[in-house]
């Protein structure tokens, strides 16, 4: 399969070919990757992306997929509307 | 290992000092940074570029670094986007003294050639259709003023200077400067020892502690500053929001999410940088009121940053009387990535001895000795 049709990153819209390219240009730990191509940065925080995106580091650096460190995970856990956030807080009070 | 110069951080401010000092012909720099690309508090700012401040310096060093934004993408040879989208700061004024300094502020401003212009409450709804007018007294806002991302543009620096020959040493921190008899002799880091009789401080949150190790107290704190970005959308919003009473900045960045922060009046000095869930909060409050569409979007990630405070606000830009070789780019005050062109210029200027572009008086060190500061910026969030 072409390397361009194989979707990495789904919320970010990133293929194999970007990621490839990029990591060709010398950019092979996961949060420099991050900061140019978005990967673990969309609404499900690196969930479907992290481990191929590791995976795929392992692979070009030769490394043992266990010693490349994946994405920095933040709060949110799940998406949560602004708004919704407003309302709990009118209801505690 | 030997440098002509060593400079300790590669956020925006450190890759431009190395990009400017390469472009004029300076051989054999090394820049370190104890990070990856952009992953301190340039990574981790708002990507707003403002041109509309209350003082004098922070117009003139914005209006400039603006004008290389505009050719950045070209001179820096860069193969991605930085993303520069000029479609302006909307600054809403909350109350009446708010709106008499704004009204200085834009006078200021046009004086210096800033395009901001002073607008009525509905004239800003016209710029931002979902904006609350409801308390608004006033607005001003500046069409060439916008946004720019911070990591694609480092990244853009940081290319341009390694073409012309500067190194980059990534994940190594800088353990301590040696000075013998007021000269510098060596920078020692995790992993190497380099012989260099000049070393710029661009350590950001950190360039407190770097002037320690050279003795050289310097007048600056840091402080955690936090922000969140919500999932993307179509486009709804062309300028950055902004108000100093209600204590927000919010713009739909180019990706289509909405990137906003505010400070907390109470967040003690330190190096803390973790998310709060009071943040979120106050945060959500903040911004269902006075954008209430924004309300019905979800929160995708939130984090914090620090900025390097100076007593007046304003950056440190600066050679040091007290230790020759030692320089200063820090204390931008939230500012320094709006600011990093002219950070680079000035300082490769003040390095190889040329005459500055800007008189740099006010942007020296010394300005602290023996200082009240009553006029200090106070458009800052």
């Amino acid at each position: 399969m072409n390397e361009k049709d194989v979707i990495i990153c789904r919320c970010e819209d990133v293929t194999l070919e970007d990621l490839h390219k990029l990591m060709e240009e010398g950019y092979t730990s996961f949060e420099e990757i991050k900061r140019i191509l978005r990967v673990g940065m969309g609404p499900c925080q690196g969930n479907s992306c992290g481990q191929l995106v590791q995976r795929e580091i392992a692979k070009f650096t030769k490394t043992p997929i266990d010693k490349v460190k994946t994405q920095k995970v933040r709060p949110l856990t799940a998406g949560v509307k602004l708004k919704a956030i407003v309302e709990a807080l009118d209801d505690e009070s | 290992m030997k440098a002509n110069i060593v400079i300790i951080g590669a956020g925006i401010s450190g890759v431009s000092i190395a990009y400017n000092l390469a472009k004029k012909g300076v051989k054999d720099i090394v820049v370190f940074d104890d990070n990856y690309l952009s992953g301190g508090s340039t990574g981790r700012c708002g990507a707003g570029i403002r041109q509309q401040w209350g003082t004098k310096n922070n117009c003139i060093l914005a209006k400039k670094s603006v004008e290389f934004f505009e050719t950045a993408q070209e001179e820096l040879g860069y193969p991605r986007d930085i993303e520069f989208k000029q479609e302006g700061y909307l600054i809403v004024a909350m109350t009446k003294e708010e709106d008499i300094q704004f009204e200085k502020n834009v006078l200021l401003q046009n004086s210096l050639g800033i395009p901001a212009v002073k607008l009525t409450p509905l004239e800003a709804q016209k710029i931002v259709p979902h904006l609350n007018i409801e308390n608004v007294v006033s607005a001003t806002f500046c069409n060439t003023d916008g946004h720019l991302n911070p990591f694609t543009v480092t990244d853009a620096y940081y290319l341009a200077a390694k073409r012309l020959g500067v190194k980059f040493y990534y994940q190594e921190k800088v353990l301590d400067i040696i000075v013998n008899n007021n000269k510098i002799e060596k920078v020692i880091t995790t992993s190497h020892e380099v012989l260099t009789s000049k070393v710029v401080n661009a350590a950001g949150g950190y360039s407190k502690e770097i002037g320690k190790m050279v003795g050289i107290d310097i007048p600056v704190y840091s402080e955690k500053h936090e922000i969140l970005v919500t999932e993307p959308i179509e486009k709804i919003q062309g300028p950055m929001v902004m108000s100093f009473s209600l204590n927000i900045y919010c713009q739909q960045v180019p990706h289509g999410s909405f990137v906003m922060g505010r400070s907390d009046p109470f967040m003690p000095k330190g190096y803390n940088i973790d998310s709060s869930w009071y943040f979120l909060d106050e945060m959500a409050k903040t911004v269902v009121n006075i954008l209430p569409p924004i309300g019905e979007l979800r929160v995708i990630r939130q984090w914090g940053g620090l900025y390097n405070l100076s007593p007046d606000r304003l950056p440190i830009i600066s050679d040091v009387n007290e230790l020759p070789g030692f320089y200063l780019a820090c204390g931008f005050s939230g500012h320094g990535f709006m600011f990093a062109p002219m950070t680079g210029l000035l300082l490769s200027e003040i390095i190889l001895g040329e005459k500055t572009t800007l008189d740099t008086t006010d942007l020296n060190i010394n300005r602290f000795k023996n200082a009240n500061f009553n006029d200090y910026e106070k458009s800052v969030v």
